[in-house]
């Protein structure tokens, strides 16, 4: 039994024909316990036994559109083939909308059972009153509730109105895994036949009368301004139909086709104020790092003490540069102001955040700005942001029509918001059997929730405590952040802080082993050998589930087995987003670059909801994750970012992507992060293999950079 | 502008455009066919992939006026009594995780079929390798591609 707070259910209500309503709250990460529920989604069964489950997540590619109604429905007994899924908007019923962090179904796994529990004691409820029989003597199955002693039956849809005048219970029952009927099984994605058929409305497909398309022209180095322009030219262009500044460092093109907006934009005249900022260029930026690293640091954990033992010392520095999204979907987003309302379509992993920075922008209250969410073709952290929104609202405002902003490619690479460049320095002391007594990792990295404004308290970007903690249990460890500062604009990217972090710790543990002449994947076992509860902030990371993965991966790589000549392998192992992750890569080397043939990828994220999910998240993360350590490189000049289109910066394609294989622990356990906790590992398991193959090794990524 | 005339899914379509408009463009803002995406505008990705006499086309490098009269299909005119085969193979293997890229992808694949009913591992990736995806669904992608060529997959590893 599971007790339920009365406080985590709105009331019931119930009007004449619109069946059984229940509201449900969601806990509110890291908030207060006075702000730690708000309601979050809503269960509509309707006499028709139709079940409607609202999701209040952005669909991006992760699958929630499938995975969380499937939590709910499980706990309801619902029958699968009925339920209808509905995207909510941004609202102020339904908690913190925020898709991110890998927290989708972890933050709503216990407030979707309870809402579906609750539900289905209530109908239960309904048909023993019904009947006239003990509530004991019905069971709920596949959207129905059944008497077997009198072989009576009736839907969900027949007992909403009874139901709805019932109390709502306070402690509801919640299902055992072994009774799952839905969570865990691979159920087909939702939005795959309007996918392939291509009638799924992503942001840029939205449609509506009168709608006029929008491109603006930006200034190219970053902190500038428009200083002049001159529209003539672009006013020749058929069918655009204004041009005019928007905000202080933007011109905006309207035309009446996306095409006319681009060749309007094309032979604009914009003459740039650069601002301060016109000679930065990356030199200047690893200097930086550079000297921060000297700086005063905060610590994020601490264990033993990390200044003591003498014994072989071994130190090194790691160094990332600044990444760019690149989600497939350029940005936009649809906007119609009318005065006193404005209406948005947008692709958003914020709905809220989009709601309140527009309504800040066009002098509007936040309950007069409508968000509807649209799909999105990718969002990777890209779509954390708010601009394209603020962008769109504020051109209809100005030309007092509804209007669609695109972003073109080179809009996506030049002017989005970057994954950090960072710096990390570690250090070990080995022991006299070669392993590390000490070990110190040091962030040399700016602070996006910093530059956001947001709080960084303690001197700690609040993503670290999900990014970077402890992965061995080494009695004297260390791990401290430096925060820096860049005017480089910077975003949340898939995994954020962890690609680092582990690409840093995860190569160092393998320069050790190798100094101390191990095998590098016994060397990790060996950390990893004593059950120990690390505790990083709110996580307790245990080295039991990190060796379980490990082993899992080694035992399916055949990590023992002797390779074909000139293939070799890496292996990492990382945990983030409360989830632990082991891969393995093999490779051999043509070239001198690398040739990936397989990768083993071992997860253990408690609960599977739906295996085949799962699978994707695992190898799409992997995928990411190999375009981000052989290639994904933003650079600056001259104040600009040079990369412009996928030729300069180029992702992943068929035939370098390997054969991943996936894997999950079996497990209980509440489920824990799954669309970022790949990401990590890849990098430096891809470079620990090219070390085993050519002893060389790589210190900073991307590792194909001339 | 220039009226100009397409046949588009097998029917004629009259538009008044500027000849240098791609077809991309056309397509979605005019025809409004919104199945073909606009990814790179610059033949990079694949995303705006749709056949013109069959053969497999980059809508957003192609003008218009360079189609004109030829027979264009894309996304929606794929199945003609339902879902093609490779539409169907997708949906079995669980391909689209954004989706976003899936429509180029089919269209690739189709033409790809249409000429090798049969192809190996080497020969998807070759006819594949210029449509991007960064959900990163490349394997389920070739599993797919030989589902619906209605044989076992290969090991689908790196070639």
């Amino acid at each position: 039994m599971s007790p339920l707070s009365r406080r985590e259910f709105v009331a019931a209500g119930v009007a004449a024909g619109a069946g059984l309503v229940i509201g449900f709250y969601l806990p509110h990460r890291g908030g207060s316990q006075t702000e730690f529920f708000s309601p979050n989604a809503y269960l509509r069964i309707t006499p028709d036994n139709k079940t409607t489950i609202v999701v209040a997540r952005s669909e991006m590619g992760q699958g929630v559109r499938t995975a969380l109604p499937m939590i709910l429905a499980e706990e309801l007994e619902a029958d699968w083939k009925q339920i209808a899924i509905e995207q909510a908007g941004a609202s102020t019923l339904f908690g913190d909308q925020t898709t991110g962090g890998s927290a989708s179904i972890r933050t709503t796994w216990d407030p979707m059972r309870k809402a579906g529990a609750a539900a289905r004691e209530m109908l239960i409820s309904a048909a023993a009153l019904t009947w006239g029989v003990p509530r004991s003597s019905c069971t709920a199955e596949n959207s129905h509730i059944r008497h077997a002693a009198t072989s009576r039956s009736l839907s969900y849809g027949e007992l909403v109105d009874k139901a709805a005048t019932l109390p709502i219970p306070t402690d509801v029952p919640l299902k055992q895994a072994k009774d799952y009927k839905i969570v865990g099984q691979r159920l087909a994605r939702v939005d795959s036949p309007a996918k392939v058929k291509g009638e799924a409305v992503f942001g840029i497909d939205h449609r509506m009368p009168g709608v006029k398309f929008a491109l603006l022209s930006r200034c190219p180095v970053i902190g500038g301004k428009v200083a002049s322009f001159d529209d003539k030219d672009s006013k020749k262009i058929s069918g655009v139909s204004y041009v005019g500044k928007i905000g202080d460092s933007a011109v905006a093109v309207v035309a009446d086709s996306v095409w006319g907006a681009m060749e309007g934009r094309r032979v604009l005249n914009v003459i740039w104020d650069d601002g301060p900022h016109k000679d930065l260029n990356t030199a200047a930026v690893r200097e930086s790092l550079k000297q921060g690293a000297s700086k005063k640091a905060a610590s994020l954990y601490s264990a033993g003490d990390a200044a003591k033992a003498a014994g072989r010392r071994i130190s090194a520095e790691y160094e990332l540069p600044f990444m760019a999204h690149a989600p497939m979907e350029p940005g936009n987003c649809t906007a119609h102001y009318q005065g006193t309302k404005c209406e948005l379509w947008a692709p958003t992993q914020v709905p809220q955040d989009c709601r309140d920075a527009v309504a800040t922008a066009v002098g509007l209250d936040p309950d007069q700005v409508k968000v509807n969410v649209t799909l999105m073709g990718g969002g990777f952290g890209r779509r954390l942001e708010h601009d394209y929104a603020v962008e769109a609202a504020l051109v209809s405002k100005t030309i007092n029509a509804p209007v669609k902003v695109i972003w073109t490619r080179e809009d996506d690479m030049r002017f989005s918001t970057y994954r950090p460049a960072s710096l990390h320095q570690l250090s070990a002391t080995l022991d006299g059997s070669g392993f590390p007594a000490v070990l110190t990792h040091r962030i040399v990295a700016p602070s996006i929730s910093g530059q956001k404004g947001q709080p960084v308290p303690g001197g700690v970007d609040p993503d670290l405590p999900d990014e970077a903690g402890p992965v061995y249990g080494i009695s004297n460890y260390s791990i401290e952040s430096v925060v820096t500062e860049t005017p480089v604009p910077l975003g949340w990217m898939r995994s954020v802080y962890a690609l680092q972090a582990a690409f840093a710790l995860e190569s160092f543990i393998d320069e050790l082993a190798a100094a101390a002449g191990k095998d590098p994947l016994l060397y990790r076992l060996h950390l990893l050998a004593k059950d120990q509860d690390l505790q990083y902030f709110t996580t307790t990371w245990k080295t039991a589930r990190m060796r379980g993965v490990l082993q899992l991966a080694a035992e399916k790589a055949g990590w023992d087995k002797p390779l074909p000549a000139g293939h070799y392998r890496g292996v990492a192992c990382f945990g983030c987003f409360a989830s632990y992750m082991a891969e393995v890569v093999e490779i051999t080397m043509e070239n001198e670059q690398p040739r990936l043939h397989r990768v083993v990828a071992v997860v253990d994220c408690g609960q599977v909801v739906n295996p085949s999910i799962l699978e994707q998240q695992i190898q799409g993360g992997i995928v990411y994750g190999l375009a981000n350590a052989l290639r994904a490189k933003i650079t600056i000049e001259k104040g600009r970012v040079v990369q412009g289109n996928f030729d300069d910066y180029a992702p992943l394609r068929m035939d370098e992507t390997p054969a991943v294989e996936v894997y999950a622990v079996p497990s209980t356990e509440a489920p824990t992060g799954i669309g970022e906790p790949s990401v990590p590992p890849i990098a430096p398991a891809l470079c620990n293999a090219i070390y085993a193959a050519t002893k060389k090794r790589i210190r900073a990524l991307p590792i194909l950079s001339a | 502008m220039a009226d100009i005339t397409l046949r588009v899914n097998g029917s004629e379509r009259k538009v008044s455009v500027s000849p240098e408009m791609p077809l991309l463009w056309v397509l979605r803002d005019t025809l409004e066919l919104t199945g073909t995406k606009f990814g790179c505008g610059a033949g990079l990705c694949g995303a705006c992939t749709v056949h013109v006499e069959g053969n497999p086309i980059r809508s957003c490098s192609t003008p218009v006026s360079q189609v004109a009269g030829k027979n264009v299909t894309t996304i929606e005119g794929l199945g003609a009594n339902g879902l093609h085969i490779l539409q169907a193979a997708w949906i079995a293997e669980e391909v689209p995780q954004c989706g976003y890229c899936q429509t180029g992808q089919i269209m690739s694949a189709a033409a790809l079929l249409a000429k090798t009913p049969s192809p190996t591992d080497e020969q998807i990736t070759a006819a594949m390798n210029g449509n991007l995806c960064r959900c990163g669904t490349y394997e389920r992608i070739r599993k797919a591609i030989h589902r619906a060529a209605g044989r076992a997959a290969g090991n689908g590893g790196a070639r």
